[in-house]
Protein backbone atom coordinates (compact mmCIF):
# COMPACT_ATOMS: atom_id res chain seq x y z
CA UNK A 1 0.00 0.00 0.00
CA UNK A 2 1.46 3.35 -1.04
CA UNK A 3 0.65 6.84 0.12
CA UNK A 4 -0.25 9.93 -1.87
CA UNK A 5 -0.04 13.18 0.09
CA UNK A 6 -1.86 16.40 -0.72
CA UNK A 7 -1.13 19.60 1.19
CA UNK A 8 -3.65 22.41 0.92
CA UNK A 9 -3.12 25.92 2.26
CA UNK A 10 -6.40 27.67 2.97
CA UNK A 11 -7.52 31.27 3.19
CA UNK A 12 -8.45 30.97 6.86
CA UNK A 13 -8.45 28.28 9.54
CA UNK A 14 -11.73 26.68 8.42
CA UNK A 15 -11.51 23.49 6.40
CA UNK A 16 -14.11 24.74 3.95
CA UNK A 17 -12.10 27.89 3.16
CA UNK A 18 -10.64 28.54 -0.29
CA UNK A 19 -7.33 27.00 -1.36
CA UNK A 20 -4.56 29.58 -1.75
CA UNK A 21 -1.60 27.22 -2.27
CA UNK A 22 -0.97 23.49 -2.64
CA UNK A 23 1.56 20.68 -2.96
CA UNK A 24 1.30 17.04 -3.99
CA UNK A 25 3.67 14.17 -3.25
CA UNK A 26 3.06 10.84 -4.96
CA UNK A 27 4.32 7.68 -3.29
CA UNK A 28 2.91 5.53 -6.09
CA UNK A 29 5.46 6.91 -8.56
CA UNK A 30 2.76 7.46 -11.16
CA UNK A 31 3.33 11.21 -11.27
CA UNK A 32 6.34 13.46 -10.65
CA UNK A 33 5.04 16.74 -9.21
CA UNK A 34 7.46 19.59 -8.55
CA UNK A 35 7.61 23.28 -7.69
CA UNK A 36 5.80 25.60 -10.07
CA UNK A 37 4.15 22.90 -12.18
CA UNK A 38 0.60 24.24 -12.14
CA UNK A 39 -1.32 27.49 -11.83
CA UNK A 40 -4.62 25.87 -10.85
CA UNK A 41 -5.21 24.03 -7.56
CA UNK A 42 -6.65 20.50 -7.63
CA UNK A 43 -9.54 21.61 -5.39
CA UNK A 44 -11.10 24.96 -4.57
CA UNK A 45 -11.62 24.21 -0.85
CA UNK A 46 -10.49 21.72 1.77
CA UNK A 47 -13.89 20.07 1.98
CA UNK A 48 -13.91 19.54 -1.78
CA UNK A 49 -10.85 17.31 -1.27
CA UNK A 50 -12.71 15.36 1.44
CA UNK A 51 -15.62 14.78 -0.92
CA UNK A 52 -13.19 13.35 -3.45
CA UNK A 53 -11.94 10.76 -0.97
CA UNK A 54 -8.89 12.45 0.55
CA UNK A 55 -8.45 11.69 4.27
CA UNK A 56 -7.36 14.60 6.46
CA UNK A 57 -4.58 13.59 8.87
CA UNK A 58 -3.13 16.88 10.10
CA UNK A 59 -4.15 20.53 10.40
CA UNK A 60 -2.21 23.58 11.55
CA UNK A 61 -2.60 24.63 15.14
CA UNK A 62 -3.79 28.14 15.87
CA UNK A 63 -0.81 29.73 17.57
CA UNK A 64 -1.05 33.28 18.94
CA UNK A 65 1.66 35.67 17.78
CA UNK A 66 4.69 36.05 19.96
CA UNK A 67 4.56 39.31 21.96
CA UNK A 68 6.20 42.06 19.93
CA UNK A 69 5.73 40.18 16.66
CA UNK A 70 2.01 40.66 16.14
CA UNK A 71 2.48 42.27 12.72
CA UNK A 72 5.15 39.94 11.36
CA UNK A 73 4.21 37.68 8.48
CA UNK A 74 5.94 34.44 7.68
CA UNK A 75 4.85 30.95 6.53
CA UNK A 76 1.38 30.21 5.21
CA UNK A 77 -0.75 29.74 8.29
CA UNK A 78 -3.55 27.31 7.47
CA UNK A 79 -1.96 24.08 6.32
CA UNK A 80 -3.99 20.87 5.91
CA UNK A 81 -2.48 17.46 5.11
CA UNK A 82 -4.50 14.79 3.30
CA UNK A 83 -3.70 11.28 2.16
CA UNK A 84 -4.93 8.57 -0.14
CA UNK A 85 -3.65 5.00 0.02
CA UNK A 86 -3.29 2.86 -3.07
CA UNK B 1 25.81 53.66 -14.25
CA UNK B 2 25.56 56.71 -16.42
CA UNK B 3 22.17 58.28 -16.01
CA UNK B 4 19.80 59.77 -13.56
CA UNK B 5 17.02 59.73 -16.16
CA UNK B 6 14.41 57.02 -16.58
CA UNK B 7 13.76 57.01 -12.86
CA UNK B 8 10.73 55.11 -11.60
CA UNK B 9 7.66 57.07 -10.62
CA UNK B 10 6.19 56.94 -7.12
CA UNK B 11 3.40 54.75 -8.42
CA UNK B 12 5.94 52.32 -9.86
CA UNK B 13 7.90 52.35 -6.60
CA UNK B 14 4.73 51.64 -4.63
CA UNK B 15 3.99 48.78 -7.01
CA UNK B 16 7.48 47.42 -6.27
CA UNK B 17 6.90 47.72 -2.53
CA UNK B 18 3.64 45.77 -2.91
CA UNK B 19 4.85 43.16 -5.40
CA UNK B 20 8.59 42.88 -4.81
CA UNK B 21 9.64 43.16 -8.45
CA UNK B 22 9.90 45.52 -11.42
CA UNK B 23 9.87 43.87 -14.83
CA UNK B 24 11.13 45.30 -18.13
CA UNK B 25 10.40 43.15 -21.18
CA UNK B 26 12.82 43.13 -24.15
CA UNK B 27 14.74 46.08 -22.75
CA UNK B 28 18.19 44.76 -23.76
CA UNK B 29 19.28 45.25 -27.40
CA UNK B 30 19.54 42.17 -29.62
CA UNK B 31 23.29 42.54 -30.17
CA UNK B 32 23.93 42.28 -26.44
CA UNK B 33 21.62 39.28 -26.11
CA UNK B 34 23.50 37.57 -28.93
CA UNK B 35 26.83 38.14 -27.20
CA UNK B 36 25.59 36.94 -23.86
CA UNK B 37 25.06 33.21 -24.21
CA UNK B 38 28.45 32.39 -25.85
CA UNK B 39 30.18 34.46 -23.15
CA UNK B 40 28.18 32.79 -20.41
CA UNK B 41 29.06 29.36 -21.86
CA UNK B 42 32.72 30.35 -21.97
CA UNK B 43 32.64 31.32 -18.31
CA UNK B 44 33.91 34.81 -19.03
CA UNK B 45 32.21 36.50 -16.12
CA UNK B 46 34.88 37.97 -13.81
CA UNK B 47 35.19 37.12 -10.14
CA UNK B 48 33.86 40.00 -8.04
CA UNK B 49 34.58 40.41 -4.35
CA UNK B 50 31.60 41.14 -2.12
CA UNK B 51 30.93 44.86 -1.85
CA UNK B 52 32.76 45.98 -4.99
CA UNK B 53 31.59 49.23 -6.66
CA UNK B 54 29.90 48.57 -10.01
CA UNK B 55 32.50 50.33 -12.17
CA UNK B 56 35.30 48.44 -10.48
CA UNK B 57 33.45 45.12 -10.72
CA UNK B 58 32.56 45.30 -14.39
CA UNK B 59 35.01 46.81 -16.90
CA UNK B 60 33.97 49.00 -19.79
CA UNK B 61 32.84 46.84 -22.68
CA UNK B 62 31.74 43.91 -20.55
CA UNK B 63 28.22 42.54 -20.89
CA UNK B 64 27.50 43.39 -17.29
CA UNK B 65 28.51 47.04 -17.68
CA UNK B 66 26.59 47.35 -20.96
CA UNK B 67 23.53 45.89 -19.26
CA UNK B 68 23.75 48.36 -16.40
CA UNK B 69 24.30 51.27 -18.77
CA UNK B 70 20.95 50.74 -20.51
CA UNK B 71 19.10 53.90 -19.42
CA UNK B 72 15.92 52.13 -18.31
CA UNK B 73 17.92 49.60 -16.28
CA UNK B 74 20.17 52.27 -14.76
CA UNK B 75 17.19 54.45 -13.91
CA UNK B 76 15.19 51.67 -12.31
CA UNK B 77 18.18 50.43 -10.34
CA UNK B 78 19.01 53.90 -9.08
CA UNK B 79 15.38 54.40 -8.09
CA UNK B 80 15.43 51.25 -6.01
CA UNK B 81 18.87 51.17 -4.37
CA UNK B 82 20.07 54.74 -4.87
CA UNK B 83 23.25 55.86 -6.65
CA UNK B 84 26.51 53.94 -6.57
CA UNK B 85 25.41 50.58 -5.17
CA UNK B 86 27.99 47.87 -4.65
CA UNK B 87 27.90 44.43 -6.21
CA UNK B 88 27.18 41.71 -3.68
CA UNK B 89 27.76 38.86 -6.12
CA UNK B 90 26.82 37.78 -9.62
CA UNK B 91 26.24 34.41 -11.22
CA UNK B 92 24.98 32.79 -14.41
CA UNK B 93 22.17 30.33 -13.61
CA UNK B 94 21.40 27.60 -16.11
CA UNK B 95 18.43 25.25 -16.13
CA UNK B 96 19.50 22.20 -18.10
CA UNK B 97 17.12 20.50 -20.55
CA UNK B 98 14.99 17.75 -18.98
CA UNK B 99 16.80 18.04 -15.66
CA UNK B 100 13.93 16.43 -13.78
CA UNK B 101 13.12 18.74 -10.89
CA UNK B 102 12.66 22.37 -10.00
CA UNK B 103 14.53 24.29 -7.33
CA UNK B 104 12.66 24.43 -4.03
CA UNK B 105 10.90 27.72 -3.47
CA UNK B 106 13.33 29.96 -1.60
CA UNK B 107 14.54 33.46 -0.86
CA UNK B 108 18.22 34.10 -1.50
CA UNK B 109 20.90 34.49 1.20
CA UNK B 110 19.48 34.30 4.74
CA UNK B 111 16.39 35.66 6.47
CA UNK B 112 16.55 39.44 6.09
CA UNK B 113 13.70 41.41 7.68
CA UNK B 114 14.90 44.93 6.88
CA UNK B 115 12.04 47.30 6.10
CA UNK B 116 14.07 50.53 5.87
CA UNK B 117 16.68 49.13 3.45
CA UNK B 118 16.79 46.37 0.89
CA UNK B 119 19.00 44.73 -1.70
CA UNK B 120 17.98 44.33 -5.32
CA UNK B 121 18.61 41.33 -7.50
CA UNK B 122 18.76 41.86 -11.24
CA UNK B 123 17.74 38.89 -13.36
CA UNK B 124 18.56 39.08 -17.06
CA UNK B 125 17.15 36.63 -19.61
CA UNK B 126 19.09 36.90 -22.91
CA UNK B 127 16.92 34.42 -24.81
CA UNK B 128 13.19 33.93 -25.26
CA UNK B 129 11.85 31.87 -22.36
CA UNK B 130 8.84 29.76 -23.28
CA UNK B 131 6.49 27.93 -20.93
CA UNK B 132 8.41 24.65 -20.92
CA UNK B 133 11.91 26.10 -20.48
CA UNK B 134 11.88 26.39 -16.70
CA UNK B 135 11.45 30.15 -16.44
CA UNK B 136 11.77 31.46 -12.90
CA UNK B 137 8.85 30.91 -10.57
CA UNK B 138 8.22 33.88 -8.30
CA UNK B 139 5.50 34.82 -5.86
CA UNK B 140 4.42 38.47 -6.09
CA UNK B 141 4.20 40.10 -2.68
CA UNK B 142 6.10 37.39 -0.79
CA UNK B 143 9.17 39.53 -0.09
CA UNK B 144 8.12 40.80 3.34
CA UNK B 145 7.33 37.33 4.72
CA UNK B 146 9.95 36.41 7.29
CA UNK B 147 11.22 33.02 6.18
CA UNK B 148 14.71 31.61 5.86
CA UNK B 149 16.03 30.53 2.44
CA UNK B 150 14.44 27.22 1.33
CA UNK B 151 12.30 26.66 4.42
CA UNK B 152 9.43 27.42 2.02
CA UNK B 153 10.44 24.45 -0.17
CA UNK B 154 7.28 22.61 0.86
CA UNK B 155 5.13 25.00 -1.17
CA UNK B 156 4.87 23.85 -4.77
CA UNK B 157 2.28 26.22 -6.21
CA UNK B 158 0.51 29.34 -5.04
CA UNK B 159 -2.42 31.19 -6.55
CA UNK B 160 -1.22 34.23 -8.47
CA UNK B 161 2.33 32.93 -8.83
CA UNK B 162 4.38 34.02 -11.84
CA UNK B 163 5.86 31.34 -14.06
CA UNK B 164 8.12 33.50 -16.14
CA UNK B 165 7.87 33.50 -19.90
CA UNK B 166 9.46 36.42 -21.70
CA UNK B 167 10.97 37.77 -24.90
CA UNK B 168 14.76 37.94 -25.26
CA UNK B 169 16.45 40.75 -23.36
CA UNK B 170 14.06 40.87 -20.44
CA UNK B 171 15.27 42.21 -17.10
CA UNK B 172 13.51 41.78 -13.77
CA UNK B 173 14.60 43.66 -10.64
CA UNK B 174 13.60 41.88 -7.43
CA UNK B 175 13.50 42.69 -3.74
CA UNK B 176 15.92 40.44 -1.84
CA UNK B 177 13.17 38.65 0.06
CA UNK B 178 10.97 37.45 -2.78
CA UNK B 179 10.15 33.75 -2.90
CA UNK B 180 11.36 32.28 -6.18
CA UNK B 181 13.02 29.30 -7.83
CA UNK B 182 14.18 27.95 -11.16
CA UNK B 183 11.44 25.74 -12.57
CA UNK B 184 11.91 22.32 -14.13
CA UNK B 185 13.09 22.66 -17.71
CA UNK B 186 11.02 20.25 -19.79
CA UNK B 187 12.36 21.55 -23.12
CA UNK B 188 15.41 20.66 -25.21
CA UNK B 189 16.94 24.11 -24.74
CA UNK B 190 19.37 25.33 -22.04
CA UNK B 191 17.75 28.21 -20.20
CA UNK B 192 20.03 31.05 -19.02
CA UNK B 193 19.53 33.69 -16.39
CA UNK B 194 22.25 36.08 -15.29
CA UNK B 195 21.85 37.49 -11.80
CA UNK B 196 23.55 40.41 -10.10
CA UNK B 197 22.80 41.32 -6.49
CA UNK B 198 23.25 44.96 -5.47
CA UNK B 199 23.68 46.45 -2.01
CA UNK B 200 22.72 50.09 -1.34
CA UNK B 201 25.39 52.47 -0.09
CA UNK B 202 23.11 55.41 0.72
CA UNK B 203 19.80 55.69 2.60
CA UNK B 204 17.02 54.52 0.28
CA UNK B 205 14.93 57.63 0.74
CA UNK B 206 13.19 59.36 -2.19
CA UNK B 207 15.69 57.93 -4.67
CA UNK B 208 13.12 57.90 -7.49
CA UNK B 209 11.10 60.59 -9.33
CA UNK B 210 8.87 61.79 -6.49
CA UNK B 211 6.88 64.33 -8.53
CA UNK B 212 3.80 62.09 -8.27
CA UNK B 213 4.21 61.26 -4.59
CA UNK B 214 0.70 62.45 -3.73
CA UNK B 215 -0.98 60.48 -6.51
CA UNK B 216 -3.83 58.43 -4.94
CA UNK B 217 -2.66 55.50 -7.04
CA UNK B 218 0.31 55.16 -4.66
CA UNK B 219 -1.97 54.05 -1.82
CA UNK B 220 -3.98 51.89 -4.23
CA UNK B 221 -0.84 50.03 -5.27
CA UNK B 222 0.21 49.48 -1.66
CA UNK B 223 -3.25 48.17 -0.81
CA UNK B 224 -3.23 45.21 -3.20
CA UNK B 225 -4.16 41.76 -1.85
CA UNK B 226 -2.40 38.82 -3.48
CA UNK B 227 -4.47 35.70 -4.19
CA UNK B 228 -2.04 33.34 -2.42
CA UNK B 229 -1.96 35.40 0.78
CA UNK B 230 -4.51 34.62 3.47
CA UNK B 231 -7.10 37.37 3.89
CA UNK B 232 -6.18 38.25 7.49
CA UNK B 233 -2.45 38.10 6.84
CA UNK B 234 -2.88 40.27 3.76
CA UNK B 235 -3.95 43.10 6.04
CA UNK B 236 -0.66 42.69 7.89
CA UNK B 237 1.15 42.75 4.54
CA UNK B 238 -0.38 46.17 3.85
CA UNK B 239 0.63 47.31 7.35
CA UNK B 240 4.22 46.26 6.67
CA UNK B 241 4.22 47.98 3.27
CA UNK B 242 3.06 51.15 5.03
CA UNK B 243 6.04 50.85 7.38
CA UNK B 244 8.34 50.40 4.40
CA UNK B 245 6.80 53.31 2.48
CA UNK B 246 7.16 55.55 5.53
CA UNK B 247 10.87 54.72 5.60
CA UNK B 248 11.33 55.17 1.85
CA UNK B 249 9.59 58.55 1.82
CA UNK B 250 10.65 59.74 5.29
CA UNK B 251 6.99 60.38 6.02
CA UNK B 252 6.08 58.87 9.42
CA UNK B 253 2.38 59.68 9.09
CA UNK B 254 1.68 57.98 5.75
CA UNK B 255 -1.00 55.31 5.98
CA UNK B 256 -3.33 53.11 3.98
CA UNK B 257 -6.83 52.42 5.31
CA UNK B 258 -5.74 53.75 8.72
CA UNK B 259 -4.08 50.38 9.55
CA UNK B 260 -0.91 51.74 11.14
CA UNK B 261 -2.47 54.86 12.67
CA UNK B 262 -5.29 53.08 14.49
CA UNK B 263 -3.09 50.60 16.36
CA UNK B 264 -0.61 53.30 17.41
CA UNK B 265 -3.29 55.55 18.93
CA UNK B 266 -2.81 55.62 22.71
CA UNK B 267 -4.05 59.03 23.92
CA UNK B 268 -2.35 60.25 27.04
CA UNK B 269 0.17 57.40 27.13
CA UNK B 270 3.88 57.78 26.60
Amino acid sequence: MKQQVLVLYLNNSALDADVVAWAFYDGTGKTNPTTGDSDLPPYDTGTEALRDGWRLFQASQLIPPYPGHEYDTSFLKHEFWFEKLE
Amino acid sequence: MTTTKHLLTSVEMARFVANGFHRMDAIVPAELNERAIPEFDAGQQPHVDYGTPVKQAFPEGSISRALLDIPAVAGALQSLVGPDPTVDHHHVHVREPHEGAAQPLHADAIIDPRLDAFDVQLMYYPQEVTGTMGGTLSVPGSHLRRTNESDTGRYQNLRGQTRLTCPPGTVVLLHHGIWHGGRRNDSDIRRYMYKIRFNPTVPQVRTWDVSDLDDPQVAAELNVYHPWSEHATSRLEVYNRVKMWRALTNNPSFDVEYWATRVANRPGRV
